[in-house]
């Protein structure tokens, strides 16, 4: 037999388990265009769904003339709130526990609010018709500002007049939705009012957006004769919209089967429910036809999935040497029109209390109020979990208004305050137990690897020049250390509408040795059809390239809660480990059974069991698979297969050391990334190339919110930032290269050892960049200010520091 | 609205059909002809996602209307794989470099950087990045893209050495 010959070297090799740059399995399709996103489904007789949105940030709805629309040919039907009532579906739930209308019921609360819903039998027909549907507003008074909404008279949400009490405790104004508090309040400001040193800021992490390059759409289908539907779409979590929709439409959760397709990009902005959804299930139960609806890019960027808006008031106390004593954080959290946050339900400011850090504090407070204006709704977790980028760029900024004040080196103050290797699993100030860790080893590497004090005399030359005025430039150096909570969830802390936040992965091996594996997760360009195939080839001993990967279906894949907060390795990564274990020890039990030995007397080897002590002795997986389903064994069941579904015992904390370097011309605002190193720990690696793909777009994204890109509104609540044109996206030319590393500390409690990696970047990125344009200015008196840094804000931060003569 | 009769060379086979002369290419492409290669990023041809290859130019099919590429010769993502079925050299090294995530902005990507290798068979990095700044990507920060697109100047030269 070939295996015979092989050494276990190559065994290992041929299977492409954990550890390996596997190729990945989904190219051979994407390279040559036979992907299938939602937009590419076509079906017979579909119709075409588009919205009539509103132009007003706020106004009332006077009236809605259908007749111009449904006189073009080819038009199906208008539908309005009005239409939706009697079924009970003109509002519908957010995920944070708040409601939202499906289309504008006497009022509009932002632009872009979806108003009307037309149908028709050609996508340019219903565009057409759109256009026709004349609505008669009347303005109403616009609040852009969360601070003004908890002055102000004007009520935006009048359906919830009366109301003190929220979805999330006692609401202390018509604008306000809920206040959430973790830590000891009098402590911490004991600490803060008798500390040596305290430094305090406003922090704030302005709005963006997560705008992957396809946009929100899905294809409904009522068969009339079966009864069932069938709903394609763009969906981070198809389990979850499965049981929404049975809970909202009253439909037989057995007669809903939610298929995610290939998917473009979602970084959280395809988590939640959007009237498009609704609206066009709606139209096809009853036209009786497949309706489509597809996002343009300004639909998009208007009104799907918004990210951060977070006011951070920050005070952090330290001792003379910088030790740090205390923090204290309150947050006024801007969620605009309805409160559709994309957070567990414990939790409606997601886990911004991991607001402590990488470092020991011994006394922390947080509070977070969150307020209506008119805006549009959202507050996803955009390639984080759930406010953790807000958290980490708090921390990390209060880390460099600390430093400044105690005049010390911010990478000293890190290294000082780092929690150490032997302190975990750490207990936090604010909550959360800290699985896993080796700060001082990962900074260290870091700044071994770019030569600190070396950037440090460098930086100190430049500027020694600039005041010569030899040079127009100010060499910047940003430092961040993060660390993130990721993999919700534990199902007793973690849950969404209800639904515990546990995944799933059911794995059938064919009786030829080769296998199917199906998850509660959905790829939206992870990599999950190759990396998870290489934790089954490790730890089942079947090649990754004899494995069939499949999410997304809900009729066929086990019920998980999808991918979103890196999640899926966390908590789908590791289901797929254990129903690889337990098909494992159901193998142990048929090689014993065919080599003649008690069960015991077997051990697994890279692909086969062998007997112990007795290597020569073995069976394959290949040979056990065959056995399991074609030879009577006594005692045991034919088949091979087995389904695990996992809920953590706790979290994952990724976390990472990131150097940026960056040159400003202080008279054009320009910032140039001359060096970006980045050092993540995700636990254990199971795929370096991919995890240094998500690394690389992490970090891009990190720089595109750093440096420019913003949703912005004027005081009339238009969206400023509504296409690409305005919404800074980086192109080729304005990304730099960047230098990765890792070093691997893995997770306890993880079946095997990985944290997840996806969103570190991001999360560690946007502070690194923002702190090195801080520091380029450091020497002028820049303490604090916000992002985004383009060019035009850089500009008027050099020429309020007089910098320009 | 009265339609016009259009004929074109896609991916070397040519195409008649009779289409509103409102019709954007890649409507006509994606709904008319099934070649769903080509996507819709952003209707405002900043993205690139819809960029196929017109009488051997790059052109975003998003903002042209069919009438407008009437006789043209049209080359889209599925027309740059191999005669025998396997990935042509571009595809194959964005694989082999793991030039793309999502795969939503990979086909105007590929036909893009064949067009740039028409152009410039020996780009810089510099010239790749520049040449590929109409393409915008959100999830690989484009440093393996440009790998891919170095690496593949460098196959396509071999092949061309090999055959003089």
């Amino acid at each position: 037999m070939k295996d015979e010959v092989q050494t276990p070297a190559e065994r290992t090799a041929n299977l492409k388990g954990m550890g390996t740059s596997r190729k990945r399995v989904e190219d051979v399709r994407f390279t040559q265009g036979r992907g299938n996103y939602v937009d590419d489904i076509k079906m017979d007789g579909m119709l075409y769904g588009d919205f009539v949105r509103s132009p007003y940030a706020h106004a009332r709805v006077v009236s809605v003339n259908k007749e111009a629309a449904l006189a073009i040919p080819g038009v199906v039907a208008v539908l309005t709130a009005e239409d939706l009532e009697p079924l009970g579906l003109h509002w519908m739930p957010t995920l944070a526990g708040d409601k939202q209308m499906v289309l504008a019921d006497g009022k509009v609360l932002f632009q872009g609010q979806e108003v009307a819903y037309v149908v028709a039998d050609d996508r340019y027909v219903a565009a057409d018709a759109a256009e026709l549907v004349e609505v008669e507003y009347e303005e109403l008074p616009v609040v852009v500002d969360p601070f003004e909404a908890l002055k102000t008279d004007v009520v935006l949400r009048e359906d919830l007049a009366g109301q003190t009490e929220g979805a999330h405790g006692p609401r202390k104004h018509h604008n306000h939705i809920f206040t959430w508090e973790a830590g000891e309040k009098d402590a911490t400001e004991a600490v803060i009012a008798g500390a040596d040193v305290v430094a305090e800021e406003m922090v704030y992490y302005h709005r963006t957006h997560p705008c992957p390059l396809e946009t929100c759409g899905c294809v409904a289908s009522m068969d009339k004769v079966t009864g069932k539907l069938t709903l394609y779409g763009t969906f981070q979590a198809p389990h979850a919209i499965r049981t929404v929709v049975s809970l909202i439409s009253g439909i037989a959760e057995h007669n809903i089967r939610v298929i995610s397709p290939d998917i473009g990009g979602g970084f959280g902005n395809k988590v939640g429910a959007y009237p498009g959804y609704v609206c066009s299930v709606v139209a096809s139960i009853v036209t009786g036809k497949p309706v489509k609806w597809i996002e343009d890019r300004m639909e998009n960027l208007m009104s799907t999935a918004f990210a951060r808006d977070y006011w951070m008031q920050g005070k952090i106390a330290a001792t003379s040497e910088g030790k740090i004593t205390g923090l204290w954080c309150h947050t006024t959290a801007d969620h605009g029109g309805f409160d559709a946050c994309a957070d567990p339900t414990k939790f409606p400011a997601g886990f911004m209390n991991i607001c402590t850090g990488s470092y020991d504090i011994p006394t922390a407070y947080l509070a977070v109020d969150g307020v209506y204006t008119n805006k549009a709704p959202g507050g996803v977790a955009y390639r984080c979990s759930f406010r953790v980028t807000e958290a980490a760029y708090f921390i990390e900024r209060m880390i460099e208004v600390l430093a400044i004040k105690l005049n010390m080196d911010a990478a000293e103050l890190r290294r000082i305050n780092f929690i150490r290797k032997d302190q975990f699993p750490y207990q936090s100030a604010l909550g959360w137990e800290y699985d896993s860790g080796d700060y001082h080893t990962a900074w260290d590497k870091a700044m071994n690897a770019v030569g600190y004090d070396d950037l440090r005399a460098e930086q100190a030359q430049q500027l020694e020049d600039f005041n010569a005025g030899k040079t127009r430039k100010l060499m910047g150096i940003g430092l961040t250390h993060f660390t993130e909570i990721v993999g919700a969830g534990p199902v007793k802390n973690c849950d969404i509408l209800g639904l515990g936040m546990f995944d799933s992965c059911e794995i059938r091996i064919h009786p030829t040795g080769s296998a199917l594996a199906r998850l509660g997760t959905i790829s939206q360009g992870q990599g999950h059809a190759t990396t998870f195939a290489q934790i089954i080839a490790s730890e089942i001993g079947i090649p990754a390239d004899d494995i069939t990967l499949e999410e997304g279906d809900t009729d066929t894949a086990p019920y998980g809660l999808g991918t979103y907060g890196s999640r899926s390795t966390p908590v789908a990564g590791a289901a797929t480990a254990m129903a690889g274990r337990k098909i494992r020890a159901k193998a142990q039990m048929i090689a014993a059974y065919l080599l003649e030995v008690h069960d015991d007397d077997v051990e697994f080897d890279i692909d086969r069991f062998v007997v112990k002590g007795a290597p020569e002795r073995f069976k394959t997986m290949k040979e056990i698979a065959f056995a399991a389903y074609n030879q009577a064994i006594p005692g045991i069941e034919p088949g091979l297969e087995a389904v695990s579904y996992y809920d953590p015992p706790n979290m994952t904390y990724p976390f990472g050391a990131y150097v940026c370097v960056l040159d400003i011309d202080v008279d054009t605002g320009e910032a140039e990334v001359r060096q970006f190193y980045a050092l993540d720990d995700c636990g254990t690696r199971i795929n370096p190339m991919i995890i240094e793909g998500q690394v690389h777009g992490g970090l891009t994204e990190a720089l595109a919110i750093a440096m420019g890109q913003e949703i912005a509104y004027d005081e009339m609540g238009n969206v400023k930032t509504g296409t690409l044109m305005d919404f800074f996206w980086p192109t080729a030319w304005e990304t730099p290269n960047y230098q990765t590393d890792h070093t691997t500390t893995p997770s306890p409690h993880h079946p095997i050892g990985a944290k997840g990696v996806g969103e570190s970047p991001n999360v560690g990125g946007v502070p690194c960049f923002s702190n090195a344009v801080h520091d380029a200015f450091k020497s002028f008196g820049l303490t604090q200010t916000h992002m985004p840094h383009d060019h035009w804000r850089i500009w008027k931060t050099a020429n309020g520091l007089g910098l320009h003569g | 609205m009265s339609k016009m009769h259009v004929k074109m060379t896609v991916n070397g086979k040519e195409v008649e059909a009779l289409a509103e002369p409102r019709t954007l290419l890649i409507h006509f492409l994606r709904e008319d002809l099934k070649i769903t290669g080509p996507h819709i990023g952003c209707e405002t041809s900043h993205c690139g996602a819809c960029t196929v290859d017109i009488d051997g130019k790059s052109v975003k099919s998003c903002t042209v209307f069919v009438a407008q590429a009437n006789g043209a010769d049209v080359t889209t993502v599925e027309g740059l794989v191999n005669e025998d079925g396997t990935l042509g050299v571009i595809q194959e090294m964005f694989r082999e470099h793991h030039g793309l995530q999502c795969g939503f902005c990979t086909p105007g990507m590929i036909t893009r950087a064949h067009r740039l290798l028409q152009e410039n068979p020996t780009p810089s990095e510099e010239e790749v990045r520049f040449g590929m700044a109409g393409n915008l990507c959100r999830c690989t920060g484009y440093q393996n893209i440009v790998k891919s697109i170095l690496a593949a100047a460098d196959h396509l030269n071999a092949q061309k050495e090999a055959a003089e």
